[in-house]
């Protein structure tokens, strides 16, 4: 039997008009991965917050090992060997490494001789980085070692991370799921939240699942299904989404020879692109971030303008179309940033409609906005999508990140877009919320429309897509129909290569 | 060393006192908008430092108390600021403006009876050794205490900027205030230090003027001198070194356009009076265009520990 190492007993905590924690109990035992689970809003961050003293609860008491635990604020719970690893990354883009990694600690040594520790530990745990490089230079994932690599140092007995995949690529989440097993190898114990079910399966030995504040369930992820874990963290069944079969029709949209040059320092140019989506039809693109996924929906929105050819809808040449004249003729993006290109954070949830809404249904002949209309197509996507918000004019900041795309995609799919292309549709989103967004996306292809999905998630992809294409190092293979590809097929598009003795599924 | 007509001995000296108030001003400054905060203030507290540093100083006959009393004067002043826009949320520049007006309005009225009376001047301070070398001794070390209170101050300021935990901290707070709160720095009272920090710089920079460099009080007295503070501020990049050189600049180009006006030369005056604000903007211009600006990130942006 393994010793308990945190004990937590009928944790409590409010906020006003909300039970953010409801006499929570469990326990972390020594040399474990404890997964804390649960959907959006349900009050993860809160309690980890409160095991890292940032806030102190209401009522009930926690124990670290056999002595009476109550930080009062972090630096007391650092002290006492609990390390965290935060979801929006609390580092400082101006700062280098070796300084960010100063300022998280509490008794730090000269900076050169942290300097040294840092690449020796850093080296030793196979997450190498650069004490002197610029925080604000690095990429997600290096970002992420920074913090780990912050927690190590001192000698954490237990390490909380707050949904730590969820802005890594594939590889990267390898080498952290390394690490971590690794750590607890060593008898370290990790809190792991996600919403991420396969993952929990995969590293973690015990999960507590949370739902509105109050623990729900427990159990031992890898003998329980994806399913059941998921029923107990949204609380009813859910269904997966479900496809019919659809007859495609005539060719909808038509990409040929799209070439970009990035003006981004980080992004990939496309070359010569070519695809095509029939009515009825979802094409699925798949590939790992930043290989042209960016770029393809800029082109496809109208941020980018190409040579009018290139691309068509119903043969009519739109290359040169900006994205409100694109809109007009029913194409409707959704990109992968949600906060600052798919809406404008400090704005309210009816001015971010309007954005996007087709002015003659939003403006009057003398220039003026009819503001009941943007209010009631507002109030449209809150109640059919279910968005969760106080009222209408929250900002659209204020949202939890499953909310807001949900109310993003809502607002595209309510115009009833012929077209529409969408960028990592169910990022950061929680199971339900999920399912919701990709049935909404197969109910719209059933009426009509030809849809595009970027996503890394291939499980996503091979849930709700038709045909299915790999972008690469700005290079798109061929699209081939979904349920004529193996697993290997799919590694071999997801390495560069095309499956040349498939033929096109479109001819 | 006269060079047309203009002794550079003479200019370099009279330049490191033209620029001290300015120096003294941005430096405080520099530290305030490092941590996060515009105090567009800067000539507010100047201007009272300028006055009560002037009441003190010729009440008591002693100078150094007038600058002490000037750097808590302009700290006081600050902690209006303070308490305004980081307890009570109000706007930044809004709040600034305000200061100004009030520095303004308070050291006129405070002033009118000391209008047309003579201060006592700080005495110089010959530097042993280092004042007998020749042009370089007269130039650079042979000056009042202030002056080399302004110099050791940029280098301290310098050096825990860049060296200590403290600065690091503090540009932790200015760079991302949620990150640094949810390590558990204290954002608020962290600002509100680096505030009363420019505050008192700012006092003991107008207390420069009424008692060193004019020596007498007028109303309005300061000239805009806090406005160039803070425009130095961000022509350094908020880099310590970088505002020394940026108000010798300013500071020598006044000197200099006053010396040329003297010696008659014939560009008009209007021309050389405008010169220091001119090649102000015009390097600020350039920096801009050339250089890459790093502002801190949180500059400016409001913080509440609500999450």
């Amino acid at each position: 039997m393994a010793e308990v190492l945190l004990q937590l007993d009928g944790i409590s905590k409010s906020f006003p008009g909300v039970k953010a924690n409801d006499e929570v109990s469990f326990q972390i035992n020594s040399g474990e991965i404890h997964a804390l689970l649960g959907e959006n809003g349900a009050g993860k961050s809160t309690l980890v917050k409160m095991i890292y003293g940032l806030m102190q609860p209401d009522s009930g008491s926690m124990k670290l090992g056999s002595e009476n635990f109550r930080p009062s604020e972090p630096s007391k719970a650092r002290q006492s060997g609990i390390a965290m690893v935060f979801q929006h990354f609390s580092l400082f883009d101006a700062l280098n490494v070796a300084e960010n990694i100063a300022l998280g600690m509490e008794n730090p040594p000269r900076l050169q001789d942290l300097s040294e520790e840092i690449e020796t530990v850093s080296k030793s745990y196979g997450l190498p980085l650069g004490p002197r490089r610029l925080v604000g230079q690095l990429s997600a994932g290096e970002r992420q070692r920074v913090e780990i690599i912050r927690c190590l140092l001192q000698n954490p007995k237990l390490l909380i991370m707050d949904e730590p995949t969820s802005v890594l690529t594939p590889n990267e989440v390898k080498t952290l799921f390394e690490t971590l097993l690794r750590l607890k190898g060593e008898g370290k114990s990790i809190l792991y939240i996600s919403h991420k079910l396969e993952e929990i399966r995969e590293i973690c030995d015990y999960a507590t699942i949370l739902r509105n504040g109050k623990k729900v369930g427990s159990c031992i992820p890898r003998d329980t299904s994806a399913k059941q874990i998921g029923e107990m963290m949204v609380g009813k069944s859910f269904s997966s989404p479900s496809r019919k079969t659809r007859a495609f029709g005539e060719e909808l949209l038509k990409v040929s020879n799209l070439s970009i040059r990035t003006k981004d320092f980080f992004g990939t140019s496309l070359s010569n692109i070519n695809f095509s989506v029939r009515v009825g039809e979802i094409l699925g693109i798949g590939g790992v971030a930043g290989n042209g996924q960016d770029e393809l929906l800029s082109a496809l929105s109208g941020e980018d303008k190409t040579s009018p050819s290139t691309i068509k809808i119903f043969n009519q040449p739109i290359g040169k179309l900006a994205p409100d004249e694109r809109r007009a003729i029913g194409m409707r993006a959704a990109p992968e940033e949600r906060l600052g290109h798919a809406a404008a954070p400090a704005m309210t949830l009816i001015e971010n409609t309007l954005i996007t809404s087709h002015s003659e249904d939003v403006i009057n002949q003398l220039g003026i906005i009819k503001f009941d209309n943007v209010k009631e197509k507002t109030k449209d996507i809150v109640s059919e999508f279910d968005v969760r918000t106080a009222t209408l004019d929250n900002a659209a900041a204020s949202l939890s990140g499953g909310n807001l795309q949900k109310f993003v995609i809502g607002r595209e799919i309510l115009q009833k877009p012929r077209v529409f292309v969408v960028n990592q549709p169910t990022w950061g989103v929680d199971a339900a919320a999920a399912a919701f967004i990709r049935q909404s996306i197969l109910n719209l292809a059933s009426n009509d429309s030809a849809v595009v999905v970027i996503s890394q998630d291939l499980d996503e992809l091979f849930e709700i897509c038709d045909t299915f294409s790999v972008l690469t190092n700005g290079r798109m293979s061929k699209s081939h129909n979904i349920r004529s590809l193996s697993s290997e097929d799919v590694g071999l598009l997801m390495g560069g290569s095309d499956l040349d003795r498939k033929s096109h599924d479109t001819a | 060393m006269v060079i047309f007509g203009i002794d550079l001995v003479l200019l370099i000296s009279a330049l490191m006192i033209s620029a001290t108030p300015v120096l003294l001003a941005a430096i405080g400054e520099a530290v305030v908008e490092k941590s996060g905060v515009l105090n567009l203030g800067v000539e507010g507290m100047m201007i009272t430092g300028a006055v009560i540093g002037f009441i003190f100083a010729v009440n008591t006959q002693t100078p150094i108390y007038g600058f002490i009393c000037a750097a808590i004067a302009g700290a006081l002043l600050s902690v209006m600021f303070a308490v305004l826009t980081q307890y009570i949320m109000s706007n930044q520049v809004a709040t600034g403006l305000g200061l100004t007006m009030v520095g303004l309005g308070l050291s006129a009225l405070i002033g009118k009876p000391y209008e047309g009376i003579k201060s006592p001047t700080l005495s110089k301070i010959e530097i042993p050794i280092l004042s007998d070398i020749p042009v370089l001794g007269p130039m650079i070390f042979s000056h009042d205490a202030i002056v080399y209170f302004s110099v050791i101050l940029v280098a301290t300021v310098a050096f825990v900027i860049s060296k200590t935990r403290i600065g690091l901290v503090l540009r932790a707070v200015g760079e991302n205030q949620e990150a640094a709160h949810a390590l558990g720095y204290k954002v608020v009272r962290i600002r509100f230090l680096a505030i009363m920090f420019g505050g008192a710089t700012a006092g003991i920079g107008g207390a420069y003027i009424s008692l060193a460099r004019v020596p007498q009080w007028t109303e309005g007295m300061t000239a805009g001198a806090g406005w160039i503070a803070l425009a130095l501020v961000v022509f350094a990049s908020w880099k310590p070194w970088r505002v020394l050189l940026g108000a010798y600049l300013f500071g020598g180009i006044t000197v200099l356009q006053l010396n040329l006006q003297a010696i008659g030369v014939a560009i008009p005056v209007e021309i050389l009076s405008m010169s220091p604000y001119l090649v102000t903007i015009v390097v600020l211009v350039g920096i801009s265009l050339f250089g890459h600006h790093t502002a801190p990130g949180s500059l400016a942006r409001p913080f509440h520990a609500s999450q």
